[in-house]
């Protein structure tokens, strides 16, 4: 920590430009590029501290988390998940949970279970990396093992990432300028094309087609999903995603799901859709708290998927010549 | 699952502040919920303004609460002249866990005392450029807490937290739902392993408050230079080029 204020303004903010926005956010712009940080930082009066709301140490603190940030050093050390392991607790009556559930990368489950029965506990339980320290008493593993108790807190190394029915946007910029903004907090580079993929994918989600310019407060219930969905599987760094319904209006769940696999996503579903429920090669039985079973879905549930997504095309069908102005005199 | 023996000798402290709104008091009635439930008795002492309903939300939890308005004071100042009162108060109780919650009205407020437990709760609807804007209550604190993930998209989540991130790189960052309780039984963990404190008195803030003492303080009401003493800043008005 102490080399970096020996080096001179000019060479730090051309080496790592983030930098200059780091220090304007306390204020501090640099004017003399041949001073030293240490120099620059020592000449700030005592006043500007306090006006901004913190010491020198504090500030050398975060500046050293962002470096290691940008320096990709924090990355670096989160280890990859292939996969995870439930140990199953109790149920809210204190009946034991049996069950030792691993889930794979690229696998898809969905759970299914009354409102209250205890599917955001289950979910919880995995992102806390619970060690009977939870009220269900689960233990989660990652990769067969006990994780650090310090990854709890670490941004990368997030478990879940969560997509649900009333989620929003609420920043006021564009799709492009928006996915920028998440690949810059994840210190991507390359952005630019990993920008277009994205937005490209979101399309192919969406029935309806959006641009790079539309202002995300302006997209449709189903154009925002399509966006969430390829936005998080490109680059959210959690393994795990967690979807609270897809709705069926404005996207093919289908392409979302199979992006989502393919990009290597440990896939929950919380769902009571048919189609859904279906698509996922197991599902979950939530009651009382606990997990009451695991079902594989069967081949004869298989041959049903194709049967409801017929139903649900036609249904689709419908509502496009409704939006055209048609009549439905005819089904 | 919490229990008893493992944690609570005498009594814990924990300072609570964040933005109006931000879900403070849910956070806390979620994780008061859940100290109950592991048969500790916690208190709450709610610090605001002009009026406030959240003590018979306390209430209403079966724990003991005291409220203080501070009136036309900074109510960061006014926490600080009493928060050794409510202390001694707890103690007498036999809580085991006291929150003081404040509410931070100008972002330069700085209730955090060195040693003890500091929480500042902030929200994912504020924006993603909020947490720069937000003084000692959020870069002094050893968690912050973010409400309202709920309702934004996990891209929003991301970056804020990543903005949390750079206003205060040592904090524990974690998402709590006031609404579905989600993550409060993960933070009450966190507030059991606090600190005790006995005292307050000799106690010092992790921060300076923000400074007061000029005509206006003393109830001054009329405008212009002349009326002007004490601490006084001026704008800088900047020339721009049309």
């Amino acid at each position: 920590m102490t080399e970096i204020l020996e080096k001179k303004i000019g060479y730090l903010t051309a080496e790592f430009p983030p930098l200059t926005e780091f220090f304007s956010d306390y204020g501090i712009t640099f004017n003399d590029l041949h001073a030293t940080l240490g120099e620059t930082l020592e000449g700030l009066a005592e006043e500007h501290y306090e006006d901004m709301g913190i010491d020198r140490e504090k500030l050398l603190e975060n500046l050293d988390g962002f470096l290691q940030r940008i320096t990709l050093s924090e990355i670096a050390e989160a280890p990859t998940v292939s996969e995870i392991t439930i140990i199953g607790g109790h149920d809210k009556n204190g009946h034991p949970e049996e069950i030792e559930l691993t889930l794979l990368r690229g696998s898809v489950t969905s759970i299914v279970g009354p409102t209250g029965s205890g599917k955001s506990r289950l979910l919880a339980d995995i992102e806390w990396m619970a060690q009977n320290d939870t009220p269900t008493g689960r233990t989660i593993r990652v990769n067969g093992q006990k994780p650090d108790p310090e990854l709890r807190f670490s941004l990368e190394y997030k478990l879940v990432a969560q997509l649900s029915q009333n989620m929003n946007f609420v920043m006021d910029t564009t799709v492009e300028e928006f996915v920028f903004m998440h690949a810059e907090s994840r210190m991507i580079t390359a952005i630019d094309t990993l920008v277009a993929d994205i937005i490209a994918q979101a399309n192919l989600l969406a029935g309806e087609p959006f641009t790079a310019q539309t202002p995300v407060t302006a997209l449709s219930g189903g154009q925002s999903r399509a966006l969430m969905i390829a936005d998080t599987a490109f680059l959210s760094s959690s393994p795990v995603v967690l979807i609270d319904e897809i709705e069926n209006a404005g996207i093919d769940r289908k392409k979302a799901l199979s992006l989502l696999v393919r990009k290597e996503k440990i896939v929950l579903m919380a769902t009571h859709d048919p189609i859904l429920a279906l698509m996922a090669e197991r599902r979950l039985i939530i009651k009382n708290g606990g997990i009451q079973k695991i079902v594989t879905t069967t081949s004869r549930e298989k041959e049903n998927l194709i049967k409801l997504e017929e139903i649900d095309n036609k249904f689709l069908a419908l509502r496009t010549r409704l939006r055209s102005g048609e009549m439905l005199e005819e089904l | 699952m919490l229990f008893k023996s493992d944690v609570i000798k005498t009594m814990k402290l924990v300072t609570i502040s964040g933005p109006p709104s931000s879900g403070k008091t849910a956070v806390l009635v979620n994780v008061i919920k859940s100290l109950k439930s592991s048969g500790l008795r916690a208190g709450a002492v709610k610090y605001d303004c002009l009026a406030t309903d959240d003590d018979a939300l306390f209430r209403s939890l079966g724990i003991p609460v005291q409220t203080g308005l501070s009136g036309n004071l900074c109510p960061d100042h006014y926490f600080v002249s009493n928060i050794e009162e409510c202390l001694k108060w707890g103690i007498s109780l036999n809580l085991d866990l006291l929150v003081s919650e404040s509410a931070g009205l100008c972002n330069r407020c700085s209730p955090h005392i060195k040693g003890v437990l500091a929480v500042c709760v902030i929200d994912n609807l504020m924006g993603v450029t909020t947490p720069k804007k937000i003084g000692p209550m959020l870069k002094f604190a050893d968690i912050v807490v973010i409400t309202k993930g709920d309702i934004v998209s996990q891209a929003e989540r991301e970056v804020f937290a990543f903005q949390v991130r750079r206003a205060n790189a040592k904090a524990k960052i974690m998402h709590v739902n006031g609404i579905t309780g989600q993550g409060a039984s993960e933070l009450t963990s966190l507030f059991l392993q606090a600190p005790e404190t006995e005292t307050l008195d000799g106690g010092i803030l992790r921060f300076s408050m923000p400074a007061a003492l000029c005509s206006y303080c003393l109830g001054e009401t009329k405008i212009g230079m002349e009326h002007q003493l004490g601490n006084v800043k001026r704008i800088k008005i900047k020339q721009e080029q049309p």
